[in-house]
């Protein structure tokens, strides 16, 4: 027989008892689907995070203290002014900000907003351009003005409108502000979105922000900008050695504050997701494997049921690796015609919480990847095969005359 | 000598059930010309279904030679075993045996499918065969869609498809009334008139044991002289 009249018989046999099939198929089908839907959920969370890591800026770099050493001196202006102090070669900008969470208030209005104390270079290395006012500047700085920056869905929040909301003066703890500047929308809800944020001058928020445990020269974190994007090694190792020599580290101490690219952070979200498919994968592959035993459970039923046919293909001239083949594409067929409805559903899965993301607002695209469609496609037939063989072989090696007196 | 079919000497079959020693076959020969029309009659239990099994190479004697067409198969494997199954024996059933699932058409062709040739006829060659058999217009049709006389033709149909050198009938009319017992008797003496193919039945029957060139008996796994 070839190969093709092999597929057509397997394929009429699966036809002939659809419902069966179908049943023999499911543990397949529902291990494919989870798989496809799940990673592809994975997918659209890594690139949203990665996405709006990388809107940040491909040229910046973070510096925050390092817990991991003990009593590590605290970031402080004074490093921030070092380091631009020190005229670097790869370093564009320096933008040191404290940061503290805070309730901000507008006649009965309110909203829980982060608030950042930054300087002017601020707007320029974290890409935080206004829309309408403007933004901090130096001598608001110097004279600790109760100004505000606030985020698109602050105003929505505190006054119903995003038009003509410069001048209005809001509440953040005890203190009044004046808004002078409103940013411009990044929309989504992507992590470190700027829409929910309030930026107040660094002095004034280091007097009335942050929590008075703190000293008042004390930052949260210096965010740089270097000269390019090709440049950031060279920025942090410029960057490092101003530091070290800041914080009075030596050549082999460990460092008390942590440089980290933006390309790093991305590197490390990805390591999560990496993470993440792992998991995935054993998740995958234990319901591939209770999917494959399913198949195998019902293909020995199978054999036991067409004994009789099984006997008359030999009389006929069946050989073994005949009767083999045949089996084992039947349930190699299972397993492909499971991994290929699977990874429908999974589709389907993944459009419907799509869906739900878009209705809901949330910044998640689920993306099924071709890779993810071609592993289960062969992962499927793979369980199909493996499963079959012992069905496969039990039937081939009937004996003939046994085979044709079963009833 | 060439002449013979079959040539079975001392053939033993013993069949071992646990403690239990089945002689079913104790030293049987037998030889079978070309052409010939035999019937085989015995007792229940007498060894002819054994018999049958080994001259249809579906089983192997315990011992003993058996030559088909002068060959000795006793030693063959079993892929060559199936080979010649395929193309030098036709078996029918008592039970007719067709697969359930499909056409008339199919059922007959199915031998030609394991035939490791690449023949794309097979479907004509069905046909016309069916046609011989009087089932021009029930190719299509499944099993459970014939009677018992029309599914023991397409299992004769099917028997010869490959144009065998014997045909190897268990009691074919035995699940048969006596009217489509004998058509089905007189269909396959027919086409021994017509192939010359060698006629082996195996009948309780003596009707259609009378109308064959030569009766043996098997009693107690040995040809009654
Ligand atoms: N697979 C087997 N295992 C054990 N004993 C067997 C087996 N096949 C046949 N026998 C025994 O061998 C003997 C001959 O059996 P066989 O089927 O050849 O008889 P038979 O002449 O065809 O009988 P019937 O006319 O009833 O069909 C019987 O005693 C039977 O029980
Ligand atoms: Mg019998």
């Amino acid at each position: 027989m070839n190969i093709l009249q092999f597929f057509k018989e397997a394929f009429s046999s699966l036809l002939s008892n659809k419902m069966r099939t179908f049943l023999t198929m499911l543990g397949i089908l529902i291990g494919v689907a989870a798989v496809i839907s799940m990673l592809a959920i994975g997918n659209g969370a890594t690139a949203s995070i990665t996405s709006s890591i990388e809107s940040m800026g491909t040229n910046l770099i973070f510096i925050s203290q390092n817990s991991d050493v003990s009593n590590p001196e605290a970031l402080t202006l004074s490093d921030a002014i070092a380091i631009s102090d020190a005229n670097p070669q790869y370093i564009a900008a320096v933008a040191p900000s404290v940061q503290n969470n805070m309730t901000a208030t507008y006649s009965g209005n309110s909203i829980s907003a982060q608030v950042y104390g930054v300087t002017p270079e601020y707007e320029y290395v974290r890409n935080t351009p206004t829309s309408e006012g403007s933004f901090i500047t130096q001598s608001q700085v110097d004279e600790r003005s109760t100004v505000a920056v606030i985020g698109v869905d602050i105003a929505e929040e505190l006054f119903n409108t995003t038009q003509n909301v410069v001048g209005n003066k809001i509440r953040l703890g005890s203190y009044v502000y004046t808004v002078i500047g409103l940013l411009e929308e990044q929309g989504g809800t992507s992590i470190g979105s700027s829409d929910t944020q309030i930026f107040v001058p660094i002095t004034t928020a280091q007097a009335r922000i942050i929590s008075r445990t703190n000293t008042h020269n004390e930052v949260s974190t210096i965010s740089i900008s270097a000269t390019n994007s090709d440049d950031v090694q060279n920025a942090i190792d410029e960057v490092t050695k101003i530091m070290q020599s800041q914080h009075g580290i030596l050549g082999d101490e460990e460092n008390d504050f942590t440089v980290m690219s933006q390309e790093s952070i991305t590197e490390a979200a990805s390591s999560i997701t990496a993470v993440l498919s792992i998991f995935l994968g054993g998740i995958a592959a234990i319901s591939l494997l209770v999917g494959g035993i399913g198949i195998m459970n019902i293909m020995l039923v199978t054999v036991v049921e067409r004994t009789r046919e099984i006997g008359l293909r030999k009389a006929v001239g069946a050989r073994k690796s005949d009767i083999l083949s045949q089996f084992l594409i039947e349930s190699l067929m299972i397993g492909l015609l499971g991994g290929i409805l699977g990874i429908l559903l999974g589709a389907g899965i993944s459009a419907l919480i799509g869906k739900i993301a878009v209705f809901s607002s949330t910044a998640l695209n689920p993306q099924i990847s071709l890779s993810s469609v071609v592993l289960s496609t062969l992962f499927s037939v793979g369980v199909g095969l493996i499963f079959g063989i012992y069905p496969a072989n039990r039937a081939a090696n009937l004996e003939p005359v046994e085979a044709l007196r079963t009833e | 000598m060439e002449k013979n079919v079959v040539e079975a000497r001392d053939l033993v079959k013993t069949y071992q059930l646990g403690e239990i020693q089945v002689d079913a076959l104790r030293g049987l020969s037998l030889k079978v010309k070309r052409g010939e029309v035999m019937a085989i009659m015995g007792p229940s239990g007498s060894g002819k279904s054994t018999l049958m099994n080994i001259l249809g190479c579906l089983d192997r004697p315990t011992s003993g030679q058996y030559l088909l067409d002068n060959e000795d198969v006793s030693k063959l494997s079993d892929d060559q075993l199936a080979d010649i199954r395929n193309r030098r024996i036709g078996f029918v059933f008592q039970n007719y045996n067709l697969l359930q699932r499909t056409s008339a058409l199919e059922n007959v062709e199915l031998p030609l499918r394991y035939r490791r040739d690449n023949g794309n006829n097979h479907k004509e060659m069905a046909a016309a065969m069916l046609e011989r058999v009087g089932l021009k217009d029930r190719m299509n049709h499944k099993p459970f869609e014939l009677s018992g006389g029309q599914q023991q033709r397409v299992a004769i149909a099917r028997a010869l498809i490959t144009n065998p050198a014997i045909i190897l009938a268990d009691e074919p009319t035995g699940n048969l009334d006596s009217k489509a017992g004998i058509e089905i008797m007189q269909l396959l003496l027919d086409l021994n008139k017509e192939d010359d193919v060698t006629l082996i039945i195996v009948t309780h029957d003596p009707g259609v044991a009378k109308r064959t060139n030569r009766i043996i008996h098997i009693i107690d796994g040995k040809v009654e002289k």
